[in-house]
Formats: structure tokens, sequence, C-alpha cells
């Protein structure tokens, strides 16, 4: 079983889904019951991973290997290193809760909805653990599809817009990164004279640097858009704000991840010369700034709850895109330590969003005040997600946020003077929602009699808490696992620069 | 029983008070709860009077207790420290902070809310609140100070916004959160700068090695030391309240007076002062930023108190007292006597702590009145809260004998005379503080408790004396605000262990400023002990507090309120807080924040999806414009291609019937025909 273990993580969600098209659709609770027990069996086969995940080996682990389409050098290749299994991890987990959390919010058409979240968790995973560019590729574009569903269907009021603007931008950013892929099939093909797909044997390729800037760029559009990073981010907030509770869960957890997982496994390791070259980094440093500035500048005037959690992603995005081009340890670490965090942080305030979208079905800021009288345990859980977003210490926020600081200020001050401000205005944002929705007397009638949280709710919200502070009080382990991966890539970027300097 | 070993107990303990109360305090009753939270103070407070006396024991007066690695990237641990400056600090928060939870017993009695919510949950986070305050002064690093740091921000925004009801209270609580997140952003790069200094965050070791470091004066004279310290200094100024950042704390008063005794008086707010103090051997080093220090503590000292001569709000006056107060404190850190600056720290926590309790106690009787007008004649009302406040009020204005004095007068003597740091200005400065300090306080005692009573008949009637819970821990403080100042006698009255008892326990930790000090010393600067001089300016300063006091009970005793001088157009600028607070409104909340926010939200929507729906629109055109073309272009040419073919096939087409048995008879005819050739035509 070990051997096939990342092959049973990828399609266990899968199987569900087959069995799933087989019940019958008025039977909606045996629909509902089965959607979760192929998430939960997900999330159990993902255990041994992390378990059996040997953290002081270098290189990948897990490692299968198939010809997929010979003539063209295609593989069936996965594997992991200690950044894929914690990708892999926050899928699994999250995916689970954002299925458990839909049971009383879907009520229409449920059998497509779990069918589409279970194939988007196969998509994701395969994205996390693709070792072959081309299977990497076609993963991609399957999440895209189940997301464009779930958004245009299940979706607000402005589903079909926000859906389109969603599938377009990233298709379009996609077939960018497709082009970038083939280039460099093709001068691999060039120099070997064999055409593969495969990240361990691309990698060897020596590019020069021009045209490694060129398949930059292209790769970059295709990750941009999805971290999202300014000024590509305009999709994020009509998706999220248009998406049911659970589509904005995985969106933020995982889906944008994708986009920064993206820059750790492929720009920085393929093109190491242009991904130290001094312009484009500091042009995507500079970018990221603007996304943690702006994001929370933004954030600060919306009057729509969900937008304003929307906008927060693009400033938390900001600063891990900032760790990953401060390019050493403590940024990059930081870096994919944040975009966990995120995933629990944002996740959660999608969520408590979501619990008060389904009593009220608003999601005005104004519409809301004083609620921490009517819900006092939801007025706790809220205050939970908004400090660990805020980076507070002791949870998880904060250890992602200051390792991101160290590496930026030690790449460059001036980037930690600028991204530091993030920290403040991320608290001015997040209190300034906690003091309109929560605090306050009960000014509006139809918040007066809205019930605390019900045990489902709490089940979802629970082992979030209990992840936030286990990262903040003790995230050792977190960092112990990233040494290895991080500092291979690192040592790729850093060595080559320095031959180059060298040679010069 | 090794209490050392034991230092971690110290803060868990309040954890567990807390964990307890937040998650099941509900379904306790107000008697357990007030035995459980103040127990746990109790209990840290028996757990670091055990391990300080066995501290004194030890030869090197540290020690650490390392929990487990933290942050490997910046190699620090969650470890403890007990050394003499931190065994200062846990005793004051321990034992006040005690104190303090037995008067809230009684404080807060009649509080109900939902389910008694306010009960527990006060309780729950007044407990959190010194967990955090303890693992700040007990942190063997950096980050682990800093995680006190924002925790007891945190529970701060908690307690100011404890009556969440009222939107004051929610937006005090925010303004003191925000505030200091910008000191904040100070703090974490001033962390940065000083790792890549010395190589470590752990208090030990960047004190090694900025102490046995040699710095050229590009590093230490505006260089990259100056920075860090004034970074480090930034953060100070956000947590304890200094210009620019204090305008939170007149705000926090919104909170429970408890919590302005506990957190915004005695504890949190002198986080600053011991960060700075704890960072001596950095300080040390770099002039221009200790100048710094000193010029925005002196500042801010006189700033403060003129604000405070005027408010009619009992404990704004005291807010703004203690901003005054932690003035001089950055005072005395900012001249070099880092131990000065710890020790009027700690006197201050027992008169501040008392002064606020006392005005607890008179808001309390007053029925929850605040302002000062509506007060009078209250002290044979309320004879313990007056009698201890008199002694608090004396305390503070420096009275020969208690302990305010001593820690004042130190702090204004090592002003005028500390080697190359001291400055005759600053001490100015501080004279006059000292002079408005004891005017400002003693308008409150006679404006309070003195003179005709001015409430109305109903609050009159029913005035009383709070109970035991609050004027115990009152009569306590009192004592405290007394002998505390004992151990931390002038050289001038004699030299003994007891009389500089505190000095000397200080001295291993500000070893490296004593260094400095001497160094400077050398090169000429005899003032250093001008006997003659000190006792000069010590009858000044007597004279100033007693001036101040006679001015007050001659203006607010003697004189009849419509005969007090108005003072012209200053009084409406120090009553309206020299309109600080509206100019930080005008230009970050509404200016930078909003406005900032609004261009780039339009921005977004605008340029930016303008440009996205834009390309969208130009693609719908080139859409249109395409099924134009194809529609009678290229299918105008494939339906001529379809109709020209259809011609021309005109005549074929009746082979093509699609009917199977025609295709069978003709295929038949087919082979029958070829058959045929061979057969008849070989």
């Amino acid at each position: 079983m070990q051997e096939h273990l990342l092959s049973i993580i990828l399609f266990t969600p899968l199987v569900g889904v087959l069995v799933l098209m087989f019940l019958p659709r008025s039977q909606k609770t045996l629909v509902r019951l089965w959607a979760n027990i192929s998430a939960a069996a997900g999330l159990l086969v993902s255990i041994p991973l992390i378990v059996n995940f040997n953290r002081n080996a270098d290189g990948m682990q897990f490692v299968e290997r198939m010809e997929w389409i010979p003539s063209l050098g295609v593989q069936y290749l996965i594997g992991v290193d200690g950044i894929s299994v914690l990708m892999v991890m926050l899928t699994t987990i999250m995916g689970f809760l954002a299925i458990f959390s839909s049971w009383d919010a879907v009520k229409d058409r449920e059998k497509e909805y779990y069918a589409m979240f279970l194939i988007q968790q196969t998509g994701m995973i395969g994205v996390f653990i693709s070792m072959d560019f081309l299977l990497f590729y076609v993963f991609w574009e399957m999440v895209l599809v189940p997301m464009y569903f779930i958004i245009g269907v299940w979706g607000g009021p402005r589903k079909l817009y926000a859906a389109i603007k969603f599938f377009l931008y990233t298709l379009a950013g996609g077939v960018m990164m497709l082009l970038g892929i083939l280039t460099l099939y093709f001068v691999h093909f060039g120099q070997t004279g064999r055409y593969t797909f495969e990240i361990a044997e691309l990698m060897k390729l020596n590019m020069p640097l021009g045209l490694q800037q060129w398949v930059f760029w292209a790769f970059f559009l295709g990750f941009a858009v999805k971290v999202p990073m300014f000024p590509f981010h305009t999709w994020l907030p009509d998706a999220h704000t248009e998406a049911p509770t659970a589509g904005s869960v995985i969106l933020a957890a995982v889906l944008l991840k994708m986009g920064t997982y993206g820059f750790l496994r492929f720009s920085l390791p393929l093109l190491p010369k242009a991904s130290s070259d001094h312009t484009i980094v500091t042009v995507l440093a500079t970018l990221s700034i603007i996304g943690i500035l702006y994001g929370a500048f933004v954030s600060l005037m919306q009057k729509d709850w969900k937008k304003l959690v929307a906008y927060s992603s693009v400033s938390h995005l900001g600063f891990c895109t900032l760790g990953i081009f401060a390019l050493n340890q403590a940024g990059i670490a930081g870096s994919v330590i944040q975009q966990i965090n995120h995933g629990i942080s944002t996740g959660m305030l999608f969520l408590v969003v979501g619990v008060i979208y389904e009593r009220r079905h608003t999601r005005e800021i104004s519409e809301y005040g004083g609620l921490a009288h009517v819900m006092p345990n939801y007025a706790i859980v809220f205050a939970i997600a908004m400090l660990s977003s805020a980076g507070l210490p002791l949870l998880n926020g904060f250890v992602g946020e200051f390792t991101i600081l160290q590496g930026a200020f030690d790449a460059n001050k001036t980037w930690a003077a600028f991204a530091v401000l993030g920290v403040i205005f991320g608290a001015a944002y997040l209190l300034w929602l906690y003091q309109r929705t929560m605090l306050g007397e009960v000014t509006n009638e139809k918040n007066k009699g809205l019930p605390d949280l019900n045990w489902r709710e709490w089940a979802v919200f629970l082992p979030l808490i209990i992840w936030a502070i286990s990262i903040g009080v003790y995230p050792k382990p977190y960092f112990d696992i990233l040494e290895k991966p991080v500092a291979q890539i690192v040592h790729r970027v850093h060595q080559t620069a320095n031959t180059e300097a060298a040679i010069r | 029983m090794n209490f050392l070993d034991l230092i971690w107990l110290i803060p868990i303990l309040p954890l567990c008070g807390a964990a307890i109360m937040l998650l099941f305090g509900r379904n306790l009753s107000k008697t357990v709860v007030s035995i459980i939270c103040p127990g746990a103070v109790l209990g840290s407070f028996i757990l670091s009077l055990g391990a300080v006396i066995q501290l004194a024991g030890l030869k090197e007066r540290t020690h650490q207790v390392v929990l487990f690695e933290w942050l490997p990237q910046l190699h620090v641990d969650f470890g403890y420290l007990l050394d003499p400056l931190s065994s200062v600090m846990i005793l004051v928060v321990t034992g006040i902070g005690f104190l303090i939870h037995v008067y809230a017993t009684g404080y807060m009695a009649h509080e109900h809310g939902p389910r008694h919510g306010g009960y527990y949950r006060f309780f729950g986070y007044l407990n959190l609140f010194v967990f955090f305050m303890l693992t700040l002064v007990l942190a063997n690093n950096y980050p682990l100070l800093f995680v006190g740091w924002e925790g007891v921000g945190l529970c701060s925004y908690l307690l100011i916004g404890f009556y969440f009801h009222k939107k004051s209270a929610g937006d005090a609580g925010k303004k003191a959160f925000i505030v200091n997140r910008i000191g904040d952003a100070g703090f974490i790069l001033g962390m940065f700068f000083l790792f890549q200094v010395t190589g470590s965050l752990r208090f030990t070791e960047v004190t090694d090695a900025l102490r046995s470091a040699r710095f050229g004066p590009e590093v230490t004279h505006f260089g990259i030391l100056s920075l860090t310290a004034l970074l480090l200094f930034i953060g100070a100024t956000g947590k304890s309240a200094q210009l620019p950042l204090y305008v939170w704390l007149p705000d926090a008063m919104e909170g429970p007076t408890p919590v302005s005794a506990l957190i915004h008086a005695a504890t949190m707010v002198t986080a600053g002062v011991y960060m700075c103090a704890r960072s001596n051997a950095l300080f040390a080093l770099t002039p221009e930023t200790s100048h710094i220090v000193a010029a925005v503590g002196a500042c801010t000292a006189i700033f403060a108190a003129s604000i405070g001569l005027v408010q009619n709000d009992i404990k704004r006056v005291l807010a703004y007292s203690t901003v005054s107060q932690l003035g001089y404190m950055f005072l005395a850190v900012g001249v070099g006597a880092y131990w000065v600056g710890v020790f009027h720290l700690y006197t201050h926590a027992f008169f501040k702590a008392l002064l606020f309790l006392g005005a607890g106690s008179v808001i309390h009787a007053m029925s929850g009145e605040q302002d000062m007008r509506n007060m009078g004649g209250l002290r044979n009302k309320i004879p313990i809260t007056f009698g201890t406040m008199f002694i608090a009020s004396l305390a503070i204005a420096g009275i020969p004998g208690l302990s305010g004095f001593f820690s004042k007068d130190e702090i204004l003597w090592q002003t005028w005379s500390a080697p190359e740091l001291g400055s005759k200005v600053l001490w100015v400065v501080g004279f006059l503080t000292a002079l408005m300090t004891a005017f400002y306080m003693w308008r409150l005692m006679f404006l309070t408790f003195f003179g005709e009573p001015r409430m109305d008949e109903k609050t009159k009637h029913h005035i009383h004396e709070s109970p035991k819970a609050m004027t115990i821990p009152l009569m306590v403080l009192a004592g405290g605000s007394v002998v505390a100042g004992w151990i931390g006698m002038p050289k001038v009255f004699g030299e003994n262990g007891f009389m500089q008892g505190l000095e000397h326990w200080l001295a291993p930790v500000f070893e490296s400023g004593k260094e400095v000090a001497h160094a400077a010393a050398e090169h000429g600067a005899a003032a250093h002990h001008d006997t003659t001089m000190e006792w000069v300016l010590m009858g000044v300063s007597i004279g100033a507090a007693l001036s101040g006091i006679f001015l007050a009970r001659h203006i607010y005793l003697r004189m009849k309120a419509e005969d007090r001088p108005t003072g012209g157009f200053i009084y409406p600028v120090l009553l309206n807080k020299w309109y600080v607070d509206e100019l930080y409104d005008f230009l970050f909340v509404n200016g930078l924040s909003k406005g900032g926010g609004t261009l780039m939200a339009k921005f977004d929507t605008n340029v930016i999806d303008g440009g996205v729906n834009g390309t969208a629109w130009l693609t719908r055109m080139v859409s249109r414009i395409s099924m134009w073309y194809d529609t009678w272009i290229v299918d105008g040419l494939v339906n001529l291609t379809a109709f020209t073919v259809r011609a021309l096939s005109f005549p074929v087409r009746f082979l093509q019937t699609g009917f199977l048995q025609s295709y069978a008879l003709v295929f038949m005819a087919g082979v029958l025909g070829i058959f045929g050739y061979f057969w008849w035509g070989r």
C-alpha cells in the first residue's frame, strides 16, 4: 500500500464521485452522507503520508512513475517533498471541512454539488503532487472546471459574471503558462534529443538568462493570476463574494495556494537565473508589497462583509509572495507556513460569514451590529479567526508573518519597512469589521432572535481553532518538514546566481 | 522545593484560570469565580516570592528555564529568564495584580449581563492579561517578550471594550489596539536589526554581544545601532503611551476601573519602560537615541500634565497623570539611569494603582458619576477611600518620606547630574512637571473630597463606603505607597545595603550603563557627586510639591467657583487636549486610511476592472464582427460552394438515393456486368 499511497490519496475522492453518481437523487441525506464519507476517507488516507514522511531525506518521496503518453514523453509521475506534503494535508483537511460545512447550506442539486467538490479535491491534490509538468497542467486546468460550476450554479446574485470572470482570468493565465511549459519542452528536446515533461529532467537544462526571463513571465501570468497578485486580483473579490461558503473556503484555503506553489515548484527551481534576476525580483517584491497595502486599504472601505475578507486575502497572499521572492530560507519557509495559516484563518473568516449569511441572507455589514449579544459563541469564534488573521502571537498568523518579514528584511530592508505597515492596517480593517458587526447594541430587529452556533458549526470551527493555536504555540514541526526542500530551492537559486557572478 | 525551576508555572497558573473561565465560566457561580481567579494570581505571587528569594541566594543571579524551541529561524525558544530585573517586575505584577483582583471581586459584584456573563468574562480576561504580562517580563528573548507584548494589548482591547454595547468603549478598544500596532511595527523592525547586529535575540546573548563588541562611531552615532534603538523605542512609545502615540491611553478609561488600575497604570503601560531597561546595553551605546528618549519622555511628562490640569473626569485626570509619570520613567531611561526608571515604575505601580482603585471606590459610591464638578465633601462619607487616596496623592506629589518622593527626586537628580546624558533643560521641564503634578492631583483631591457636596440628593443619599474586598486592597496599597521607596534612598541620606537596596539588586543588569557612565566620568565630569547641589535641588523640588498643593488648595478650596481664574485662551486648548485627536483623525483616520481606501477601491472597480470588462467588451465586439463575417462572407462562400456543387451534381443526384435496396440493385447490376464482361468478352 505504501508504494501507491499517493495514488490512493489522489483518487479516493474520484472513487467517491463514481459511487455518488449511482445514488438516487431523491435520497438527499444519503447523498450528503456519502459525500462526507468520501471526503473523510480522503482525509484518512492522507494521514499515513504525514506519518511516514521522512523529513530528513532529500528529494521526492512516495514516488510513482508510469508511462502515460510515451510518444510525447508524458508520464504519470507523482511524488512529494515537504512543501507538497503540507499542501496535500491542507487540501484534504480543508476539503473535508468545506464539504462538511455544506450540510445545511446547500439544498439544491446536492448530487452535482458534492461531485464538483470531490472532483476538485482530486484536481488540487494532483496539482500538489505532480512531478511531470504536463500532468501538472492537466490537474491545474481540471481544478478550474468544478470551481466554475460551483460559483456559477450555487453562487449568489451575480454568479454568472463572477464565474465567467474567474474562468477567463485563470484560463488566460493558464494558457500563457502552457506556452512556457512547451518552450521548456522543446528547448529540452533541442539540447538532449529527448521529449520529456519530467521536472527533474527539465531542471538540468542550461538556458540563457534571456530565454529564462521570457519563460518566467509566461509562468508568472499563470501563477500571478491564481495567487492573485496585484494587478491581476480583481477576479478574486467577485468570485469569493458570489461563491457559496464552502466554495469560498476552498478557493481561499487551497486554490490560491496553487499559484504560490507554482512559483516555488516551477519558477524558482526551473528558472533560477531569471528568478534571481535583479529586475524580476524587484518587480515581484514590489507587486507583493503593493498587494499587501492595497488589499488592506481596499478592505478598509468595503461595505460587504465577504468582499472585505476577500480583499484581505489579497493582502495576505502579498506576504506569501514577498516571502518567496526574498529568496532565503526564512522568507520561503515563512511563506509556506503563511499559506497554510491563510488557509486556516481566512477559511475560518469565510465560514464565519457563511454562518451569518445562512441566518440572514445578507452580507451587508450595515445590516449587523451587536451580534455578540445574541450569538456570544459566534462572537468568540469570530474573534479568534480575526486575531489569527491579524497575526496575533500564539496564534498561527504571527509565525508566518513574522518569519516572512524576517526573510524580507534579510533580502532588503526597505521591503520589510513597507510590508510591516500591513501589520497595522491588517488590524485596522479587521477590528473595524468586528466592531461594526459584533459590538454595540443590536440595532436591527431582524438580528434579535438569531440562534447561536449549532453543534455542526462548532464541529467545523473547533478543529480549525485548535490547528491555529497549535501552529502558533509550536510551529517547529512545520519548520522542520520545510527545512530540506526550502534549502534546496534557496541553494539552487543562489548557486546559479553565484556561478553567474563568478563567470562575470 | 526548588522554585527557580518552577518559574514557568508563574505565568501558567493565571493561564489556567483564564482557560477555566473562558471555557466553563458560565456554569460557575460568582463565588467560585472569585476564588479561582484571584487564587491563581496569588499562587503566582507565592511562586514568584519563593523564586526571587532563591535567586537572591545564587551567586550569578540569573536563572533560565527553556520549555521548547519556538521559532527556529530566529533561534529563539519558549524560555523564561529570572534575573533581578524580571524579579522586580513579576513581584509587582503578581502582587499588585492580586490586590486588584481582590478589589475587582467587590467592584464587579453587581455585574450581570447575559447569563451573568460579565463576571466570569471579566475575570477570565483579567487572568489572561496576567498570563501575558508575566510572559512579557519573564521572556528570555525579544520575540517571546513580543508575544506578551501583543497579548497584553489584546487583553487591554478586550477589557477596554468590556462594556461592548457602548460605542465609545468599542472605539476606545480599537484605537488602543491600532495605535499600539503602529508602535509594534517599529518594534518588529527593531528586532530584525538587533538580530542582524548581534546574531541573536536572547537577552543574555544580545547583552553579551553588545558589551563585548567594539563598535565604531559609524555604528553608534546615527548609525545602525542608533536606528535599532530608535525602532525599539518607537515600540515603547506605543505601549507606554508616549508622544506621539499616547492618544489611546486616556480613551482606554472606558474600561472598568480595576482594569485602568492594573493594565493602564501599574503594569502593561510600563512594559515599554521595562523593554528599554532590558535593552540598556543597546541604549547605553547610542547616545543620540538616548537623548531622543529623554526628550520624548520629558516632553510627554509636561504635555500630559498640562492636559491633566483642567480635566473634569476623575479617571481622565489620572490617565493623563499616568502618561506624564511614564514620561518621567523614560526621562530616567534616556539619561542612562535605568535603575531609576525601574524604581519609579515600581513606586508608581503602588500609588497610581491606589489612586485608580480609590477613584473606582469614589465612582462606586457616587453611583457611577465620574465628573468631579458633581462631587465634593466626600471625605467624611467614605473615610477609608479618602485616607488612602490622601496618602497616594502625597506620594505622587513628592512629599518627603513617601515612595514617590524618592523615585521622582532621583530622576530629577540624575537628569541634572548624569554625565554626558544629563541635561539642565530637561531638569527644568521635569521640575515644572512636578509642580503641575502636585497641582492637578490636589485639585482632584479638593474637588472630590473637600468643600460643599455638589451631587444631587438621590446620589448623596446613596453614598456609602465600599465593601471590605475593596477597602483592604486600598489599605495595603497605601502602606506600599509609603514604604516602597525606602529601598531606593539617595546616598546623601546615608549609604547601606537597605537604603540603596534596589540599586544594588539591579546593578548586575545595568552594568553596561555604568561602564559608559564611568567612561564619560573619566573625561572630567566632576559633578558626579555634588552633595550640596543634590540637597539644594531636593529642597527646590519639595518646594514645588508644596506650592502645587497650596496653589490647588487656594483655588479649589478657598475660592468660589466663579472667582477661579479662567486661564484665557489656553484653557479650551488644554481642555480639548491640544486638539491632537482631531488632528490625527483628520490626517490618518479620514485622510490616509479612509481616503486612501476609497481611492484604491475606485481604482479597482474603474481602472483594473474597467480594463477587464473593456477587454470582454472588445472580445464581444470582435466576436460580433466575426459572426457577421462568418454568416455573410465565410458562410456565404460555403453556401455558394454548396450551391455550385449542388447545381453541378444535379444529374448525379438521382444515383445517390440513400436507399440500401437501390444500392444493392446497382451493386448487383455491376457485379453481373463484370461477370458478363469476362464471360463473353474473352
